[in-house]
């Protein structure tokens, strides 16, 4: 199960702005009712971008000027609340690539480098100096080193923070760790055998 | 060397060192449900990978079940679908399932304990965020997301980094009609939302010496709302007598030899932390959240924050908020009306919570203007306390009694929120919509505070509704 080695990842990009975004925002808990992620694209940031009544709210989600973009940019605290997968798997199907916030969620970080999906951590200053040149230019590429953990964008380089375990998964593409946890079949065994209640 | 019970229950489940420096750690119980796992067995049969140890699995339906209609099939066709696809995984892998006709569905993180499967020393995992609940035994238990469940199922581990731990001592007494919702939405109040990350949180000291094991699971339920990924209480004798006796508890000979290795796994008297944190129960104060994240609570006689009187880096988040909820920075959080009122969830749908509300209802009803739903967190609770006559009381005072389920915590079922109305909650987040409006407005508090607001019809101090502090 050869996986792609994640070494950067770019394109435009869109700011949802704030703190704290939880993951019922980024898919509310009533879209949840399926029994596969197909299809949950459509529904991410649901009542961010929409009304009640279905029609548009003013938001770079859905302006025109952001349509295509593949970087989301946010703030601190960013896929807190709910460990559901399907947060991640809404950002990835609505075609997003790679994220960039002044921090993540445990599991929302954890969910989100299992499916391929780098998070990178910036300052508070440089996620504002990106944010503003990708309004001045909403056409200005985005790169997220994974590597290096730099973020490029037009003339500017900016450090990143991305923990090592996941940059060393998503560089060396093992990033979904099922192989390897099931070539260690022979120590699970041994492990279960230890102890007492398993 | 001294150990915390964290590095002690997780150097019993090391498999071994992974290539990216992560542990391949062993998970003995894993709890499945019906929203997290129909994709994780879906990725199963594309991988063409079977159960590794089906009998340390187990399942029960609770998000999408409806608590107010028994008969199959659901009238929501997408419901119905999930409980069958559950069903079917259940059967095929040879996984036990605590199915509605049981009689021990329920919520599960109000499963798990009571049936003893909850142990202490254990890893517990589960694809819902509130499996941090089954800390209150002493376990490490986490919650993981669909790729994760797959991988357990596949192979009963996980690939999981180290967590630091924080200790957190309440120290002191907690005054009367103060709960163990109210402690930890002190604790997430003061350390924030995000204050938890990477870390385990070792809850601690005379208010938690002094818990019941349904208090202490309520605390421990609430720790990823704080940010840390679990949290736990170390087990002692309460924990050994909550367990004795539940059906998948040890038993006969068994049963001291379990209590003396469940000991040996408490920390440390002399052990390292990562980070120690003293709260003062006295200084704890029936809480209601007045925002939209649960670190936004705030006494029940203080005054909802202003934008103007925010920290500088809090004034974007406090403006959010108060635009959302439609609330004033500066007026009492006391007086603000509600419309609906339920009690219940993983965080505080058990038998105590039920009692403790039930002893102060009669006389009382519900305003007229409220709807009040109360919501055993399974069925094995439900029928204690119908047999305790508390269904009764409930429904004498104008609540509706309902069957077991997660109910209004999320709205993945029929009870939702309708427009801007306004719940007093006993649930655990206030997240923008997730009572199932998008334009809902969840306060959360204990259950006797929700109850209180039930018959006030708006937010009231229960202390004074009820004469808390003469009895």
């Amino acid at each position: 199960m050869a996986l792609e080695k994640i070494k950067q990842v770019s394109g435009t990009a869109v700011q949802v702005a704030g703190d704290d975004i939880d993951t019922d925002r980024i898919i509310p808990a009533r879209f949840m009712k399926c029994i596969t992620f197909d299809g949950l694209g459509e529904f991410m940031f649901y009542d961010v971008r929409k009304h009640e009544d279905g029609t548009e709210k003013e938001h770079r989600l859905n302006d025109p000027r952001f349509a295509g973009a593949s970087i989301l940019i946010s703030g601190n605290n960013f896929g807190c609340g709910s460990s559901r997968e399907h947060a991640p798997q809404a950002i990835a199907k609505a075609g997003f690539i790679g994220i960039i916030a002044e921090g993540f969620a445990e599991i929302f970080f954890g969910n989100s480098t299992t499916l391929g999906l780098p998070c990178a951590v910036a300052a508070k200053e440089d996620i504002q100096a990106i944010a503003a040149a990708v309004e001045a230019d909403p056409s200005l590429n985005v790169i997220i080193d994974v590597e290096s953990q730099k973020i490029r964008f037009g003339d500017a380089e900016v450090t990143c923070y991305i923990r090592e375990s996941a940059r060393e998964g998503l560089t060396e593409g093992s990033w979904d760790p099922i192989a390897e946890l099931l070539e260690g079949d022979a120590e699970i065994d041994a492990t279960a055998k230890a102890l007492s209640y398993v | 060397m001294a150990k915390s019970l964290f590095e002690k229950v997780w150097d019993a489940h090391i498999v071994r060192t992974l290539s990216s420096g992560e542990t391949q750690l062993f998970i003995g119980t894993h709890l499945i449900h019906e929203v997290t796992s129909p994709q994780a067995f879906g990725m199963l049969r594309d991988m063409g990978l079977g159960v590794k140890i089906p009998h340390r699995t187990f399942a029960t339906v609770d998000h999408i079940v409806p608590t107010n209609e028994f008969a199959e099939p659901f009238s929501d066709p997408l419901a119905d679908a999930m409980i069958q696809e559950l069903r079917k995984n259940c059967e095929e892998y040879d996984i036990t399932f605590f199915d509605l006709d049981s009689g021990k569905q329920g919520v599960v993180h109000i499963v798990g304990p009571e049936q003893g499967i909850t142990q202490p020393g254990t890893t517990i995992a589960c694809g819902d965020s509130h499996t941090s609940t089954h800390g209150a035994f002493g376990a490490i238990a986490i919650g993981v997301g669909t790729s994760q469940v797959r991988n357990i199922l596949a192979t009963q581990t996980l690939a999981l980094g180290k967590l630091k731990v924080r200790r957190i001592n309440v120290i002191g007494q907690l005054a009367p009609g103060v709960y163990a919702k109210d402690v930890i939405l002190h604790i997430i109040r003061v350390l924030g939302v995000n204050g938890g990350t990477g870390y385990a949180y070792e809850y601690a000291g005379e208010v938690l010496d002094n818990m019941t094991m349904e208090e202490r699971m309520t605390v421990c339920n609430m720790s990823i709302e704080g940010g840390a990924r679990c949290g736990y209480v170390n087990p002692d004798e309460k924990t050994f007598e909550y367990l004795k006796g539940r059906p998948y508890s040890p038993s006969g000979d068994e049963w001291n030899a379990a209590v003396e290795q469940w000991k040996s796994f408490a920390s440390d008297p002399d052990c390292n932390y990562d980070d120690v944190v003293d709260i003062h129960a006295s200084e704890i104060a029936p809480t209601v959240t007045w925002g939209i994240n649960p670190g936004q609570g705030i006494a029940i006689n203080e005054n909802i924050p202003s934008v103007e009187n925010a920290p500088a880096d809090q004034k974007a988040g406090v403006e959010e908020a108060l635009e959302f909820m439609k609330f004033e920075g500066g007026a009492p959080v006391k007086g603000i009306g509600i419309d609906v009122a339920f009690i219940g969830s993983c965080t505080n749908g058990r038998l105590s919570d039920l009692e403790e509300v039930a002893q102060y209802l009669p006389g009382k009803h519900v305003a007229e203007c409220v709807q009040a739903i109360a919501v055993p967190g399974s069925q094995v609770v439900a029928a204690q306390a119908e047999q305790k006559g508390l269904d009764k009381i409930f429904k004498e005072a104008g609540f509706e009694w309902r069957g077991a389920g997660c109910s209004m915590c999320l709205a993945m079922n029929p009870d939702k929120l309708v427009g801007d109305q306004v719940c007093a909650s006993s649930s655990n987040r206030n997240f923008k919509g997730r009572q199932g409006s998008p334009t809902g407005r969840t306060l959360l508090m204990s259950p006797l505070m929700v109850a209180a607001a039930a018959v006030s019809g708006k937010v009231a101090d229960a202390r004074e509704v009820f004469g808390v502090a003469e009895r």
